[in-house]
């Protein structure tokens, strides 16, 4: 998936590159990708819902899960987020939305079925302080600066070395399309790094508001431990792939900042256990 | 600033703010003259209660402070979310009393930085009826709003949105109707 991701986006930047290089206006592209941003985000709420194929349920079809949020939100002094259910075994929640007052968490039906009251409650609050943090906006400025600022570095250098429109000179015009699309490569593999370390970041962020918000570190540590070894125990590679290169690590150490853990988009349970640890110990000492 | 330290994602827990309760005999009053609702003596704070051992021994000593008059002894009782819910007991007739009993577990959670965990206080009201009514007030908002159960899972609204018209000018009410949660079985109704 994060493959995909990325080839689909060297792909979009490419293409940019190829345009602006054959005399597209660079304000233009950046315009327009900056609108295909903004109206990501803007309609995010209703994206992420339908991606999902979420429901928005009422208070009258799942009192519970609405008086937990109610609860939360009054002790967050936050605007009350609307509640989406998706139908789908796989355990997982999500928060969107392009403001705290026009935002939406959903669950899922797996999630549902497999946590306790106190351990969805420890993830709603995760997901609420997602809302309040409005790590929609943040992501998604984070994102499209990345593909911008590729783009700009490299319109910027295209610009400054040849001029502009130099139709008359094709090897030069090769030679900077060429140029143009190494640096946009490497300003998006810089970027794809750091928004990666930013979700990462984010989400401990998210982790900590939510445990002090419950006072209960330990039962989002435990929905954690239930999720993700849920997800986990399901195989997405093939093991023998990753048995081979265990002979090329120099040392176990070097191992801990693996491309995996650089490329992941939400940080290792044990650095969140870790951290929710601590937010217990910090509870339970006396003032 | 506020949006700054939440797009940090460094957003503070919300601290409670605790002076608003002492409107409570006043609306009081104006409640039993107007509407013929009388305090029923009960009332009670919800609050998230924090795991560890700091929190176990606060709790023990708001129980042991509540509990040093000759009064009857104050009830802890945990409902279906999960928070905890300690009721006290006053004379009906004394709600100023009954409000320093409230404002007691407060300060003393608060001191002890447990703030944030407070969700809401409620003092119980009826009228000759046997009509039940509730005077919620949240924590977070420093704001009230009244809550009638009419038994099952149903409130009477009408008797809730006339309540606000009447305390209107004594206490700061919630204005997001949004806000008025139900909480249903909670003890001191």
């Amino acid at each position: 998936m994060t493959g995909v991701m990325a080839l689909m986006a060297v792909l979009y930047l490419g293409f940019m590159a190829f345009l602006i290089a054959y005399g597209f206006d660079t304000i233009f592209i950046v315009v327009i990708a900056a609108a295909f941003a903004v109206a990501q985000w803007y309609y995010s709420d209703k994206l992420a819902l339908a991606a999902m194929g979420a429901r928005e349920v009422s208070p009258q079809q799942a009192p519970e899960l609405h008086g937990m949020i109610d609860r939360l939100c009054a002790m967050a002094d936050m605007p009350k987020p609307r509640v989406g259910i998706s139908y789908t075994d796989m355990p997982n929640a999500f928060a969107t939305g392009r403001s705290p007052h026009r935002a939406a968490v959903c669950v899922t039906t797996g999630i549902l079925d497999r946590l306790t009251a106190e351990e969805l409650e420890g993830v709603l609050a995760h997901e609420l302080s997602h809302v309040a943090h409005r790590d929609v906006l943040v992501m998604t400025l984070a994102s499209s600066a990345g593909i911008v600022a590729g783009m700009a570095t490299r319109g910027a250098q295209y610009g400054a070395i040849f001029g502009r429109g130099n139709n008359n000179n094709n090897g030069a015009g090769a030679v900077g399309f060429l140029l143009a699309l190494v640096v946009s490569l490497v300003v998006y593999a810089i970027s794809f790094f750091l928004t990666r370390l930013l979700s990462r970041y984010r989400e401990l962020s998210a982790d900590r508001a939510g445990a002090y918000l419950t006072q209960k570190p330990s039962a989002l540590a435990s929905a954690l431990t239930k999720i993700t070894g849920d997800i986990a125990a399901i195989p997405t590679r093939d093991l023998r792939s990753s048995q081979s290169m265990n002979a090329f690590f120099i040392a176990p150490a070097i191992s801990g900042a693996s491309m995996k853990t650089l490329t992941s988009s939400h940080p290792s349970l044990e650095q969140r256990l870790e951290q929710l640890a601590k937010v217990s110990a910090e509870l339970g000492r006396p003032m | 600033m506020s949006f700054w330290s939440s797009i940090l994602g460094r957003r503070k827990p919300v601290q409670a703010n605790l002076d608003a309760l002492f409107g409570l005999p006043g609306a009081a009053i104006t409640l039993e003259t107007a509407a013929g609702f009388r305090p029923t003596g009960l009332g009670s704070v919800c609050y998230r209660q924090a795991e560890g051992a700091a929190f176990a021994q606060t709790q023990a000593d708001v129980v042991e402070l509540l509990d040093a008059d000759e009064g009857p002894d104050v009830e802890r009782s945990v409902d279906d979310y999960g928070y905890t819910w300690l009721l006290t007991r006053q004379d009906p007739s004394d709600t100023a009393g009954l409000v320093t009993d409230l404002h007691a577990v407060n300060t003393t959670l608060e001191a002890q930085g447990f703030g944030p965990g407070l969700l809401c206080s409620l003092v119980g009201f009826t009228d000759a009826a046997g009509r039940r009514l509730g005077l919620v007030y949240l924590y977070k908002q420093g704001t009230f709003y009244p809550f009638a159960p009419t038994g099952g899972q149903q409130r009477d609204n009408l008797l809730e949105l006339q309540v606000r018209d009447l305390l209107a000018n004594e206490l700061p009410i919630e204005p997001q109707l949004q806000r008025w949660m139900p909480v249903w079985g909670a003890p001191g109704l």
